[in-house]
């Protein structure tokens, strides 16, 4: 058998009011006052596709950091920070995934997702009998659309992953199909920075309703199921009914559409359909059938049966948990400033040269993207970074160090600063000396934290994010951040 | 442990420039005011000196690298000049340099000259460092007042004192600085400020509001030293000595293990002790006349207070408020404004600090003279709390 074996979610903690969206912008865009209903997740200025992806990887995978099963890594974006560098290079570094699986990027369409997935699957399906063919398919996306556009309601950030493979199958894989037809909805050129959108009635009438219903027909029947057994329909779209539509012109039943959490996350790219089977995968009962499909140049279907076990698995916190770890927000400035929408006066101190040495980056890879330190053999001091003398005091034993991984352990503030001085995308900017349960010691940033939330004693936990942008050459780094515990 | 300087090297002139926003000068013009003074306070010609070093932090913005731009600037005849940094501590470097260069026989006279020219950046506050290519990639994009504010969070935990309780020390320990300062006709900063004022500023890194911060000042200092033998020859009288100079650094512990609470400064402490047992002081409380501490930030120096073994762990904030500190107080503190108010060009502060006290000793501090100080102890720090240099220096009489 195989199939999903493991799920996650992740959205980002800010969710923009809608409401408040259009009424600042009602003097430009009255028609936008339609869309005023709910909220839309945006993740920190600090976030993007690939820290989402890790956010959802970590929460299907677990605290066990020992990842060794896993091999191989499929990360799905349209919005990956480098063109040319294996982003799905840095989601294994991040999760320290061992160095010897296979890793790709699957991009160019909103159904990357889906097919991601179905590549998993695929190549799951074609191990040796015997053999434990785990692999994550990890997807996020923070598309940026243009200010004051209906799509600035309609989206959302987000990530979501599913591990598959052939042990404790929660869902297995009974069927699916596929079809590309260069249908342009809308497209992105390889240096724009916004996409370019046709007309909606179009996409709707020319693109979803005649390109998505043969594929689900073909997905079901190589399933050997009937349409109206299909207990849930994922089928991520903007359009108001699309899904409804393609249901009740396939037989499907009404109550078997999923919720598109459009007034609650916003759309969050191709990684959406993956998003709303893990919440489906969350409620879904043993012997229920899903039917997941996305649209993009085509488009992708699969369908799942869920077995037994789906009750023996729950995910670290799960999409239900990340929708209520929320934080209301109302500065639709706040959203502009985040994603790089409006040039604001940063102060000479944002000027400083960001260039990473990528020899510097290289040497401590494991340090720096997956948080890995040292404990020494002798005295069992842990410490971060590992270091070749210990720092453990009175015993500086040498070369005694083997690798010691602090993401997924529970850690306290024990000093910090609320620093309005310094540059930040979002001032105060929160750091401090951060200790680990089971020693160990970090000068870190803190993110998602507001002025007086935090103290000495207050518990954090490990977050992937975007240290720094160097804009003058186009690198992103990364590091790892404190995020208090709620 | 070694013999120790005590009594070795004698001071025999200092010089130090106004400090503040000094719009009309650059650095190099900052030494020589400095020096001209210290050269006249010692009365000896440039060809007497045998060597110098010379002290700046951030070499992008001031006088660039090397030890050519001190001899440039005064045009020293072409002895050796060597340069040091050492965070905010490099001027207590320069000074250390030139006392161990005369204590080995290597120099019958030397100087110490340390300068920064701040006010060249374009904003205010501190320019950012360079922390080398690893730091930049996973340590926090700080700031001064936001890794020394890491103290209080820390301070108020361990020995429980409120947020309230622990702003108001820390606001007397400025208020009592700016009436310091009000009396320096050197210093950058010399408005005299109450508590409610300080308490009411605009919040720079929790818990430090503008008035918690030092001076960010333009200015140069410099000390000229040599032996007892040649400073009586010189036919100099009362002799200042240096009594202790040291210097104890980070070695990783406070950042990186989980013995450190961080609410103290681990290097102060060894660095105290050692200085009291090379000057041969017991009770340091009763026997320091005078201390200038590097006030960078108001919760420094109250912690400070502790770490030097004045005031007992825990209960320096309550001395502070009791003013035990003050001008008045049994152990006056920044009587020349400190940091914070004399202010804080940071190559030159550790050899402003000794010009205090080396004026008092010779009772020459005018308005703000204390009565017969003895033993004056300079605290100079560089780095942060989790990772520095600290310095002490006792001089005396």
């Amino acid at each position: 058998m195989i199939g999903i074996t493991a799920f996650g979610a992740y959205v980002p903690r800010l969710r923009l009011q809608k409401k408040a969206m259009a009424q600042t912008n009602a003097w430009l865009a009255p028609n936008l006052m339609g869309k005023a209903k709910g909220e839309r997740a945006f993740g920190n200025w600090d976030e993007d596709a690939i820290t989402f992806a890790v956010e959802a990887a970590r929460d299907a995978l677990g605290p066990e950091d020992d990842r060794s099963h896993i091999k191989a890594l499929y990360f799905a974006s349209t919005t990956a920070p480098f063109a040319d560098r294996l982003n799905a290079g840095i989601v294994q570094a991040a999760l320290t995934l061992e160095p010897t699986i296979q890793a790709a990027d699957i991009s160019g369409t909103q159904k990357a997702g889906v097919t991601a997935l179905a590549q998993a699957l695929c190549v799951a399906n074609g191990a040796p009998e015997g053999a434990d063919p785990s692999i994550l398919v990890a997807a996020g996306d923070r598309r940026v659309p243009k200010a004051v556009s209906a799509q600035e309601f309609d989206y959302g950030d987000g990530g979501a992953a599913m591990v598959v493979g052939r042990n404790n199958v929660l869902a297995e894989w009974i069927g699916g199909a596929a079809s590309t037809v260069d249908f342009v909805d809308h497209f992105r050129g390889a240096d724009e920075a916004f996409d370019y959108q046709w007309e909606e009635r179009w996409i709707r009438d020319e693109g979803y309703m005649k390109i998505v219903p043969p594929v689900l027909t073909r997905a079901l029947a190589s399933a050997g199921l009937e349409a109206s057994a299909v207990d849930h329909f994922i089928l991520p779209s903007t359009f108001k009914g699309i899904a409804e539509g393609i249901a009740k012109r396939l037989g499907l039943k009404p109550e078997a559409v999923s919720d598109n959490l459009g007034t609650i996350v916003g759309e969050t790219g191709c990684a959406h359909a993956l998003l709303m089977l893990a919440g489906v995968l969350e409620k879904a009962k043993a012997g229920q059938t899903i039917l997941v499909a996305q649209f993009g140049q085509g488009c992708e279907a699969l369908v799942f049966k869920v077995t037994d076990a789906i009750t023996q698995f729950k995910p670290r916190l799960g999409l239900s948990g990340w929708l209520t770890n929320r934080k209301e927000e109302t500065s639709y400035m706040k959203y502009l400033v985040f994603n790089g929408l409006v040039e604001w006066d940063k102060g000479m101190r944002a000027e400083k040269d960001n260039k990473t040495a990528l020899t510097t980056l290289y040497r401590y890879n494991d340090g720096i993207l997956g948080l890995v330190g040292g404990r020494c053999q002798v005295t069992g001091t842990v410490q971060y970074p590992r270091t070749r003398i210990s720092v453990a005091p009175n015993s500086p034993e040498v070369d005694s160090q083997e690798p010691y991984k602090f993401a997924e352990r529970a850690a306290k503030v024990l000093t910090y600063s609320a620093d309005y001085l310094t540059y930040s995308m979002n001032p105060p900017n929160h750091y401090g000396q951060i200790d680990f349960e089971g020693g160990g010691r970090i000068f870190m940033d803190i993110a998602d934290v507001e002025p007086g939330e935090i103290d000495s004693g207050t518990q954090v936990r490990m977050a992937f994010r975007v240290k720094e942008w160097d804009d003058r050459r186009g690198f992103t780094r990364y590091f790892w951040k404190a995020v208090p515990v709620r | 442990m070694a013999a120790g300087i005590r009594d070795k090297v004698a001071v025999i002139g200092m010089g130090c420039s106004k400090f503040g926003e000094r719009w009309d000068c650059g650095p190099e013009e900052l030494m020589v005011e400095a020096y001209l003074e210290a050269m006249a306070d010692a009365g000896i010609e440039p060809t007497q000196l045998d060597a110098a070093w010379f002290s700046t932090h951030i070499d992008e913005i001031g006088t660039g690298k090397g030890g050519t731009p001190l001899s440039i600037a005064l045009r020293l005849p072409n002895i050796a000049v060597t340069r040091v940094e050492n965070f905010c501590a490099s001027g207590s470097e320069a000074f250390r340099g030139a006392v161990y260069a005369v204590a080995a026989g290597a120099a019958d006279i030397a100087i110490a000259v340390g300068v920064e020219k701040l006010k060249d950046t374009g904003y205010g506050g501190l320019p950012t460092g360079n922390m080398g290519t690893f730091i930049p990639q996973t340590a926090p994009n700080g700031s001064a007042p936001g890794n020394f504010a890491q103290l209080a969070s820390a301070y108020r935990a361990k020995h429980t004192v409120s947020r309230e309780d622990l702003k108001r020390a820390i606001a007397h320990v400025s208020v009592k600085s700016h009436a310091n300062g009000s009396k320096n006709p050197k210093a950058h900063l010399r408005n005299v400020v109450t508590e409610e004022q300080v308490m009411a500023a605009p919040m720079i890194a929790e818990p430090l509001g503008l008035f918690d911060c030092c001076g960010v000042s333009d200015g140069a200092a410099a000390a000229i030293v040599t032996t007892p033998e040649i400073a009586r020859a010189l036919g100099k009288k009362d002799l200042v000595y240096v009594k202790a100079l040291q210097l104890s650094v980070s070695n990783g512990m406070e950042s990186q293990h989980n013995s450190w609470d961080g609410s103290y400064f681990h290097t102060a402490r060894i660095a105290a002790k050692k200085a009291y047992l090379e000057a041969g002081i017991e009770r340091p409380r009763d026997q320091i006349s005078m201390i200038e501490v590097h006030d960078c930030f108001s919760v420094t120096e109250l912690v400070t207070m502790e770490d030097l073994f004045i005031s007992p762990e825990g209960q320096g904030w309550k001395d502070v408020m009791n003013g035990f500190y003050d001008a008045d107080g049994q152990v006056p503190c920044q009587i020349d404004g400190g940091l914070k108010c004399f202010g804080h060009p940071i190559g030159a502060s550790g050899l402003r600090m000794l010009y205090e006290m080396y004026l008092q000793l010779q009772g020459r501090a005018g308005d703000r003279q204390l009565s017969n100080p003895s033993l004056g102890l300079t605290h100079n720090l560089g780095g942060a709390p989790a990772s520095n240099v600290c310095s002490v220096a006792i001089i005396g009489l």
